[in-house]
């Protein structure tokens, strides 16, 4: 093919909506009668809910209606499990998932209570305020460890502790090989993730159509077909009743891949109820209450050494918070068990973890998943194994990646995917050499670095590696339709987030059909232009989405050469599709465009073949054996303030490698953006809990999302080892930026800081308690 | 009570409670849903317009307060009934300056007075007007080089 | 996240909104640039039930140079200062104050009035008015009086206006020869209040010692705080490097009691003014010395 599309920087499609502000987002839908809900939240993070009174609510002019939990009758029922645990013998798990309204007993600060119905979000607020409650507050359940006491108060009283879930997951002996091992070193680490906080709030806006007996939702999902689903069912209607539709989503970053939030499934409901549109628009404080968070683990590890600082084995053994519920069951903690085991050749793992319930707010999926919290333990290990053995920490690295004759990589656990761990393809070395020589690692260490501290700055370099899985299953699907215009439309069931799905599907049936991308018309999450799928999350997007519509695509164009070799009278291997025609090579005159093709199979008059199709359309599927592992470098060079603790980034670097690439502008943007959100984690972003479990610093004053000021230019450079699962080759791309840059933080802060006897065992870290680190260690700032 | 305001050049007169944030005045009242609600507390910038010429939150101000003045919301930047982009709003596009848009409209107006007021800014100046609006999927390094292709542009007289 | 109702009033004159003051007294709040009332209000935090804009009264926003010094209406945007020319020249303290303060949209509606009634002991602006030795004129129907700014914050939050006055001007006194000052402050992302701020302000004898120091600090107590004992500390004395840290150090150790909070603790609180204490007066005695 003359033109390429898939692999090219390609100005995106969606741009100049966006743009122009013409994009429609969940709260741009305006409807005639439309009212707007508010919901009533809770204070305590644990309290019996004893009585509701709204009817000083219910007076309020413009108030329409007050629900609580007793007015949902049958309709009030836990959320659904979203992920069942993965097939792992030794695995216990309690579920016990959210509730639409609170019922009874309250169990984290900003859990629904009852929600007011009105003519005006303003109005709805103020009622807010004249619903009464008896309360009787009970202990909150707030730190990990003593939430596993003897004595602890229950988050869920039905269960006999606020054990979540324990699950054990082995490879080799650890024991024995702990035994022979030369060196050992044990830490305590601690890795608390943040608010995903996308710059979009949810929102559900609701229309029942009672005439039509149909249901139109609006929703800020990831997923918009499970919703159909599952909203369906529950409202008793069939699924070709309902239609959700995920239109452009304001960053989602894996909280809005959570279903079935209270709000999702109360706000259907009223619409039904009252024969009215309804609209709830989360705002910034809801979010940080009501959305789901990603919060602390706790691990005790343990990695055994030889000598010459080759990995005989790790042990593992962690706490992970799941707060007042678990809907999306054990993905964050065995995403951390099984990304621990990075690049590297671990013959023995004893892994195990116990997830939490505690009175905040559910901790679900967000950007990276639990990953950074694997990723931090293995990254840190070794970073303290190097200095006692004297080891380089390129060095060690080097010394314990996999080799590319070990792929595929069996690490004999089971993934969050339900598939054992194998790493399907990597190359690590050139990754790490190159992320090496672009941050000029030995002139740094030899020379800059010297020179400067001797001038009394302090300067430190960090470089870690890491791996992703990446694209997992179980499936998505695609249609993909040349239009008697010769525009081609292309229908996937993934929500998206701003990922540029519209340029990179786009590119993709492109590079089969020949048409410029913005003749392609790519629709995605809506429930009534494609109605099966799962939802865009693990980084899955590219990779199971984009090869559905790839497989679809190659369908479509087998079907175009086809009807051009029978009108162009031409061998389809004579055929060239370019510029939105088919043509015979080397007689570029001897043409025929894709419409007046799609109009040919489409007759409306005669007679066709027996047994052709009717149009240019073809649907099809993809899903994978299991997921795609990428991987990568990062690189950074700091300055600190010795005296206030004050960092500034000098350089960072990425070398990334998630296979073929589909659009490497878009790419880039995905990367310098993860690493945006992996700094926020590693230095600026925490969820501060009290001991009363109320969140100290839900706003954007206090929680410290980092500004233009803070982020530094990524240069980033790729290697490509193309993943075999998948016909594209592609491996996902969402989530890397993100994952390592903890551990990378703590360990060029550890070598800036060198002169003092500092450790960085916790993240995030930030100034102050860097300060707090030296005072402890008792070398004070200077 | 009574608000008279001129939006990207266009005279609108609604009656509206005392209360009503001028980001939602444009969003539902007028229907101009460019503009974007990310905090309503001052801190994101998504609901940033020009108010008589200078960048302000909307969220900060009550409609109220709009009587008589004049509003740029992102609906006005690209000429109006063509396909065209404001040439701003192109060099977002040329340097992949988004991803999903949403706090997009608010850069595009803190912006616009800052590259008529700073033919040539330094990187240091140009992160340094972008600092109050905060992105949370570019890591900003797009639009700064949007702001730079944007100031190149504007040299070349396009 | 929306506010409660209220009536809203938009007088034209300055006679007009302190009759309505007079009028509603406590049940009122006066609206400036709203940018720290607005996102109290929305949060449901202040329920004010009248709401006096002032922001029509076109009298109440200037900058002007006076004998006695340089004039500025309550009202003037903090965008206003930051451009102004005159302020670089007659308060060069003021001006390299006004980019720490928010982002530049909250400085084109933001006004210097409404940042020093609101009293917020993190804000950038009390801090420079006491070091500058400023002084406000107080109106209300009844009373036209002027306070030190060094007698007008009172508490978090809280300052000397009674429910029915409003703060109309603000002088800044010229500066005396030979003196120089500084601003600091250190702020987890810029434009965030400061975890510590330091206003220093300088003046030297004819033999070069120091006169007069003046050192404000912010986000150290529940008001703007000066450093009484460091600034004594080095009256008369030549500032040497080593009197300037024994200074920073009293300043630290001996002139704050400086709260805990999630982004720094006590002992972080007075590293930090002690490392800033020691910068500003440095650059300050800089100034001092190629001042006229």
């Amino acid at each position: 093919m003359a033109t390429r599309y898939f692999g090219e920087p390609i100005k995106r499609n969606e741009d100049p909506r966006l743009l122009k502000g013409e994009a429609l987002f969940v709260d741009d839908v305006h409807l005639p009668e439309m009212l707007h809900a508010a919901f009533l939240r809770s204070d305590y993070a644990h309290a019996r809910l004893k009585g509701i009174d709204v009817s000083a609510a219910l007076e309020h002019e413009g108030v329409v209606a007050v629900y609580t939990a007793d007015d949902l009758g049958d309709y009030w029922q836990p959320g659904p499990l979203l992920v069942p645990p993965p097939p792992v013998e030794r695995l216990t798990f309690h579920q016990r998932t959210q509730v639409p309204l609170a019922k009874d007993k309250l169990r984290h600060v900003g859990e629904p209570i009852a929600v007011v119905v009105a003519t005006s979000r303003y109005i709805a607020e103020d009622a807010l305020q004249d619903i009464e409650l008896d309360v009787e507050p009970l202990t909150p359940v707030v730190g990990l460890e003593s939430a596993l006491e003897s004595d602890a108060a229950l988050v869920h009283d039905g269960l006999d502790s606020n054990l979540a879930a324990h699950v054990i997951q082995e490879k080799g002996d650890y024991a024995a090989i702990r035994a022979k091992a030369e060196v050992l070193i044990k830490r305590q680490f601690v890795y608390d993730h943040g608010a995903a906080a996308a710059m979009e709030n949810r929102g559900v806006v609701a229309d029942w159509d009672s005439k039509a007996q149909q249901l139109k939702i609006w929703d800020t999902t990831q997923a918009p077909i499970p919703i159909r689903n599952g909203l369906a069912a529950m409202l008793g209607l069939s699924e070709s009743q309902v239609q959700v539709i995920a239109p452009f989503l304001g960053g989602g970053f894996g909280p809005k891949i959570m279903m079935f939030y209270p709000e999702e499934v109360v706000v259907p409901w009223i619409a039904k109820q009252l024969g009215r549109p309804v609209k709830w628009i989360e705002d910034r404080q809801e979010n940080f209450f009501a959305t789901t968070h990603e919060r602390s683990q706790i691990h005790d590890s343990e990695i055994a050494l030889s000598k010459d600082g080759r990995i005989l084995g790790v042990s593992d053994t962690f706490l992970h918070d799941t707060g007042a519920y678990a809907p999306y069951g054990l993905t964050v903690p065995i995403n951390s068990q099984c990304t621990l085991l990075g690049p590297y050749d671990v013959p023995h793992y004893y892994s195990e973890f116990k997830a939490v319930f505690t009175n905040t707010v559910i901790v679900t999926p967000y950007r990276g998943a639990g990953r950074q919290h694997g990723v931090f333990v293995m990254e840190r290990l070794l970073d303290i194994a190097a200095k006692e053995l004297a080891i380089d920490r390129v060095e060690i690295r080097k010394r314990n990646y996999l080799k590319p004759d070990q792929f595929p990589h069996n690490h004999e656990i089971i993934y969050q995917d339900f598939a054992p761990l194998i790493y399907d393809s990597g190359n690590y070395l050139p990754a790490l050499e190159r992320a090496a020589e672009m941050i000029d690692y030995d002139n740094f260490i030899k020379t800059e670095q010297p020179q400067l501290m001797k001038q009394g700055k302090c300067v430190g370099l960090g470089i870690v590696s890491y791996v992703e899985g990446t694209g997992i299953g179980p499936y998505e699907g695609a249609r993909v339709k040349v239009d008697a215009s010769g525009k081609i439309n292309v229908a996937t069931g993934v929500g998206t987030q701003g990922q540029g799905h519209f340029t990179s599907f786009a590119q993709i049936v492109a590079e089969q059909l020949g048409v410029d991308i913005e003749h392609i018309r790519v629709v995605t999450g809506d429930t009534s232009e494609f109605g099966w799928g799962c939802g865009t999350f693990a980084s899955r997007g590219a990779v199971v989405a984009g090869n559905a519509i790839h497989a679809a695509a190659v369908r479509v164009r087998k079907k175009v050469l086809k009807h051009a070799s029978e009108h162009l009278e031409a061998a389809e291997e004579d055929l060239v599709l370019e510029g939105g025609k088919a043509f015979v090579k080397d007689v570029p005159t001897k043409s025929v465009s894709l419409g007046e093709l799609a109009q040919m199979s489409n007759p409306l008059r005669g007679a066709v073949k027996p047994g052709s199709e009717p149009g240019l359309e073809a649907t099809d599927y993809f899903g994978p054996e299991r997921g795609a592992t990428a991987s990568g470098v990062h690189a950074m060079i700091v300055e600190i303030d010795p005296e206030t603790m004050m960092l500034e980034i000098k350089k960072y670097i990425v070398v990334h490698d998630c296979g073929k690439v589909i659009n490497p502008m878009i790419l880039e943007g995905q990367i310098q953006g993860g690493v945006a959100q992996g700094i926020g984690n590693a230095f600026y972003e925490e969820l501060v809990y009290d001991d009363d479990g109320q969140l100290t610093n839900a706003s954007f004053m206090d929680y410290l999302i980092p500004t233009a000021n803070d982020v530094p230019t990524v240069e980033s450079d790729h290697v490509e080892t193309p993943s075999p699962l998948n016909p594209l080759g592609v491996k996902g791309a969402g989530e890397a930026g993100a994952i390592p840059v903890g551990p990378l933080f703590a360990q060029a802060i550890e070598d800036a800081l060198s002169g003092f006897n500092l450790e960085i065992l916790k993240i995030p870290v930030s100034p102050g308690k860097l300060f707090e680190l030296l005072q402890e260690s008792g070398d004070g700032a200077q | 009570m009574n608000v008279c305001v001129t939006v990207n050049g266009k005279v609108y007169e609604r009656v509206v409670e005392p209360r009503l944030l001028l980001s939602d005045f444009l969003r539902h009242e007028l229907n101009l849903t460019g503009t974007h609600v990310g905090c309503e507390q001052g801190v994101c910038g998504a609901c940033t317009v020009l108010l008589n010429g200078d960048p302000v939150r909307s969220c900060l101000i009550f409609a109220v307060q709009a009587h008589e003045q004049e509003i740029m919301t992102v609906e006005g930047l690209a000429p109006a009934g063509t396909d065209k982009l404001h040439p701003l709003q192109e060099a977002f596009r040329d340097a992949h300056g988004l991803q999903c848009g949403f706090c997009t409209p608010g850069f595009l107006l803190t912006l616009l007075p800052f590259i008529e007021e700073n033919p040539n800014p330094t990187e240091q100046e140009i992160r340094e007007a972008l600092s109050g609006n905060l992105c949370r999927c570019t890591g900003y390094q797009n639009i700064v080089k949007a702001v730079k292709l944007a100031v190149e542009t504007a040299e070349r007289g396009e | 996240m929306k506010p409660a109702p209220f009536d809203y009033h938009a007088p034209t004159t300055l006679a007009e909104a302190l009759a309505l003051l007079d009028e509603y007294g406590f049940d009122a709040k006066l609206l400036a640039g709203g940018q720290s009332l607005v996102p109290t209000m929305n949060f449901r935090l202040a329920l004010p039930e009248i709401l006096i804009d002032i922001n029509h009264i076109a009298d109440l926003a200037f900058v002007r140079n006076e004998d006695d010094g340089l004039h500025i209406g309550a009202l003037t945007r903090h965008a206003e200062l930051e451009r102004s020319e005159l302020v670089a020249e007659k308060a060069p303290l003021l001006a390299e104050a006004m980019p720490n303060v928010a982002h530049s949209q909250i400085r084109n509606r933001g006004t210097i009035g409404g940042s020093l009634a609101h009293a917020d002991p993190a804000a950038e602006l009390p801090a420079i008015m006491i070091a500058l030795e400023a002084r406000f004129r107080i109106q209300s129907q009844s009373d036209d009086r002027w306070i030190a700014a060094s007698d007008f914050f009172v508490d978090l939050f809280t300052t000397e206006l009674e429910a029915e006055e409003i703060l109309t001007e603000i002088v800044i006194p010229p500066l005396p020869a030979r003196t120089g000052c500084a601003f600091l402050e250190l702020a987890r992302r810029h434009g965030d209040f400061a975890l510590v701020g330091a206003a220093t302000r300088v003046t030297l004898d004819n033999l070069g010692a120091c006169s007069e120091a003046r050192i404000v600090l912010l986000s150290v107590g529940n008001t703007s705080v000066r450093a009484v004992l460091a600034e004594q500390s080095l009256q008369g004395k030549a500032l040497t490097g080593q009197n300037i840290r024994d200074a920073a150090l009293i300043a630290s150790d001996q002139d704050i009691e400086p709260p805990a909070d999630m982004h720094a603790t006590e002992k972080y609180r007075r590293q930090l003014t002690k490392v800033l204490a020691e910068r500003t007066l440095t650059k300050a005695l800089e100034r001092a010395t190629s001042a006229p």
